[in-house]
């Protein structure tokens, strides 16, 4: 993916850019706003990464004059201001996802790959497959390999946002945001053990597994082994 | 050539003199004080308060003064008409009854009278035949018979050369039979006089007045200017970082002692807040700095020995977990920071509390069980308070949290309700394990507090004070109670339209 990420701080700059580098992404970068929006009108990225505060134009107001023109990139708003209306602020400017300073990497490559994505992935379909899985979003019901499976609603909102991001890394803190809707810091491990449970009724009773849990980042739902 | 140099060189040395002068003569110094001290009298409160008090009563005592004036003054008018209408009348009479010889008599006897009245007889050709004015100037189209017109005259005076002077009076003309005319009048100079005492007793009123009211001024603004520099002095010192220091109050109730006893309760609060401040950066200093050492030394640690492969792995995995958990304090820490001054912009909105916690409970459930603990809930549906649900979601993990970590009983039951009382809603995280003890008690919702059982278990020791802080955000209470066994954390707070703040 082609990224631009417009942020003042040289080193956060250089550091961003060495991993995504190292994750297969060719990376742009901005040292103030006004670069920045220039940058992202003349050429496609596939996804911005802004920081909140920048010289010449601040980065909600270049998300905001950006997004008066057709420019449909998705956006990264990152920012060391971590309250509840500062993240409501960032996305109400036209942010697609908000991720406070300090972040680890491994957050942001996945929230990157997510809204990268986004835009060809399946928004609109009825039915997600991983392999022998199946999740009908109009039914609500989940087959694998011909055998129905119940879940709880939660369980399969969590299924459902795991499948629609099949073959992408979902962190912990993703899944709390997406699937609770809750964007506070549980401190303790509820994630894994929902994904655990989520886990006994899709994967217990088959050979194969589907959600494989990605060290250090979170999970992953995919068919293949590798 | 003398003449010319003298002032050139006397000029340098006055100069030299009012500069140094000015910066050590007493003398000047005390008369810059005074002048100072005056222009401050006059830009105090106490100065305009007084030019209005003298504007508006000043006003108002001429007002007065000349409605009265005014209102006299035609009283007596009317006294005087009369009077005159009367003798008029009188003497007509005698003048019918008697004829004009007995008419003349009786004239020429009141005219003798001391203070006699004006009397004038004349002709049919206007000639004067008795009376005792020798000369009489009024306008004659004000002159009509049978009613009052102020009059000019000069007296007849019956001892020779004492030549009388022109007064004022009012006369009533009125014509006899045959033509004879009769003038009756009398003097108004008394009257004039009293005007002039009237006028001068204003003018007089007038100076009193505004004697008295820059004598209240000067006393006014002495009183209030020493108070208002008492207090001055006083917050400058507290400016200067004496926050115990209090405005002086003299128990008096007037409006000072109210403004000084409010600002004390102001400072009260603020020393307060500051006492808990600088507890707080101690803690945060005591309380961040070994984490950070534990960092520092893990790293020196592997510059010195160079570990590799699963050992680095190891304890790089260590050193990022742990500045993650600093992050997570830190970030802690500003948000009770936050929502404890209420500057957290999140406005509260109606929030169906009910509806967070039967969440909550549902989403701590599956991890409550893997503890091996069971969650027993209880909710009354449909309480709505004025609520920030994140702030709500973090208290109530930070409670189901500390209730997983430290209530381990027999048992292992943790008991969630949320009930109704009134106007509050009532929501109770209860273990059943071995509780905190009394004195334990009061100090766990302070910042970094942890208590020895929890030593082992992951945690900043921040959970209970931010609950405490959102408690307070939401106008709620938090109480920490010996449930015998366990700890029972019961929190209250105001339901949506209670208004019980």
């Amino acid at each position: 993916m082609k990224v631009l990420i417009v942020e003042d701080d040289q080193e956060a700059a250089r550091y961003l850019a060495r991993g995504l580098g190292e994750a297969g992404h060719s990376c742009d970068t901005a040292a103030d706003g006004e670069d920045g929006l220039e940058m992202a009108l003349d050429a496609d990225y596939d996804v911005l990464i802004v920081d909140r505060m920048l010289p010449k134009r601040d980065g909600l107001s270049l998300i905001e004059k950006l997004r008066e023109t057709d420019k449909q990139v998705p956006i990264l708003v990152l920012s060391a201001l971590a309250q509840v209306d500062d993240r409501v602020k960032g996305l109400r400017a036209g942010g697609d996802d908000y991720l406070t300073k300090p972040y680890a990497f491994t957050e942001l490559l996945a929230r990157i790959e997510a809204l990268g994505r986004r835009k060809q992935t399946a928004d609109f379909e009825a039915v997600y497959k991983v392999g022998d899985l199946e999740l009908d979003r109009l039914s609500h019901t989940v087959q694998r390999a011909g055998k129905s499976i119940i879940l709880q609603p939660r369980e399969f909102r969590l299924l459902e946002y795991l499948m629609r991001h099949a073959g992408q890394v979902v962190t912990r803190t993703m899944l709390l945001e997406n699937v609770w809707d809750y964007h506070f810091d549980p401190q303790t491990n509820v994630i894994d053990v929902h994904i655990s449970r989520l886990r006994g009724k899709i994967d217990k009773a088959f050979d194969r597994p589907l959600v494989h849990t990605v060290r250090g980042a979170g999970y992953v739902i995919r068919a293949d082994a590798d | 050539m003398s003449e010319t140099t003298a002032p050139e060189a006397t000029a340098p040395r006055r100069a030299d003199r009012a500069a140094r002068g000015g910066d050590t003569s007493p003398s000047s110094d005390g008369r810059r004080a005074k002048s100072l001290r005056r222009a401050r009298l006059v830009r105090t409160t106490a100065f305009k308060l007084t030019i209005v008090y003298l504007l508006v009563f000043g006003g108002l005592a001429l007002g007065l003064i000349a409605y009265i004036s005014n209102t006299t003054k035609d009283i007596i008018d009317r006294q005087l008409e009369s009077a005159i209408e009367g003798e008029t009348v009188e003497l007509d009479n005698e003048y019918r009854r008697a004829g004009l010889f007995r008419l003349m008599r009786i004239v020429e006897q009141r005219s003798m009278r001391p203070d006699a009245n004006l009397y004038l007889i004349t002709d049919f050709s206007g000639n004067p035949i008795a009376g005792n004015v020798a000369e009489l100037l009024y306008d004659p189209s004000k002159a009509t018979p049978g009613a009052a017109f102020p009059v000019l005259y000069t007296r007849l005076v019956p001892s020779e050369g004492a030549e009388g002077r022109t007064h004022r009076a009012l006369a009533r003309l009125s014509v006899l039979g045959g033509n004879y005319r009769l003038l009756v009048g009398r003097d108004v100079e008394d009257r004039i006089e009293f005007s002039g005492i009237i006028s001068r007793a204003i003018r007089g009123a007038m100076v009193v007045v505004a004697v008295l009211a820059l004598l209240s001024w000067a006393f006014i603004s002495r009183v209030v200017l020493r108070k208002v520099d008492a207090i001055a002095g006083s917050t400058r010192q507290i400016v200067a970082g004496d926050l115990s220091r209090r405005l002086p109050t003299d128990g008096s109730g007037d409006e000072f002692d109210r403004l000084a006893a409010g600002v004390n309760t102001m400072l009260d609060e603020i020393e307060r807040l500051h006492a808990g401040l600088q507890e707080v950066s101690q803690n945060i200093a005591h309380d961040l700095k070994t984490p950070l050492t534990r960092v520092r030394n893990r790293l020196d640690e592997m510059m010195r020995s160079a570990p590799e492969g699963e050992e680095r792995e190891a304890m790089l995995a260590a050193t990022v977990e742990e500045c993650d958990q600093l992050i997570r304090t830190f970030d802690a820490l500003l948000t009770i920071a936050r929502v404890e001054s209420h500057t957290t912009a999140v406005a509260l909105e109606p929030t169906d509390l009910s509806a967070v916690v039967a969440d909550m409970a549902e989403f701590y459930e599956p991890a409550a069980e893997d503890a091996g603990m069971s969650l027993v809930t209880k909710f009354a549906p449909g309480l709505r308070i004025p609520g920030e649900p994140t702030l709500l979601r973090t208290m109530i993990a930070n409670l189901l949290d500390n209730a997983m970590k430290y209530g381990t009983s027999p048992t292992n039951v943790v008991d969630l309700t949320l009930a109704r009382e009134g106007d509050w809603a009532v929501l109770t995280v209860r273990d059943h394990g071995q509780g905190v003890g009394d004195r334990d008690r009061a100090r766990l919702t302070d910042r970094f507090v942890r208590m020895d059982a929890a030593r082992s278990k992951p945690g900043a020791g921040l959970g209970l004070s931010m609950v405490k802080a959102i408690v307070g955000h939401h106008g709620g209470q938090l109480a920490l109670q010996d449930a015998a066994p366990g700890l029972a954390v019961r929190i209250t707070l105001p339901l949506a339209g209670a208004d019980a703040r």
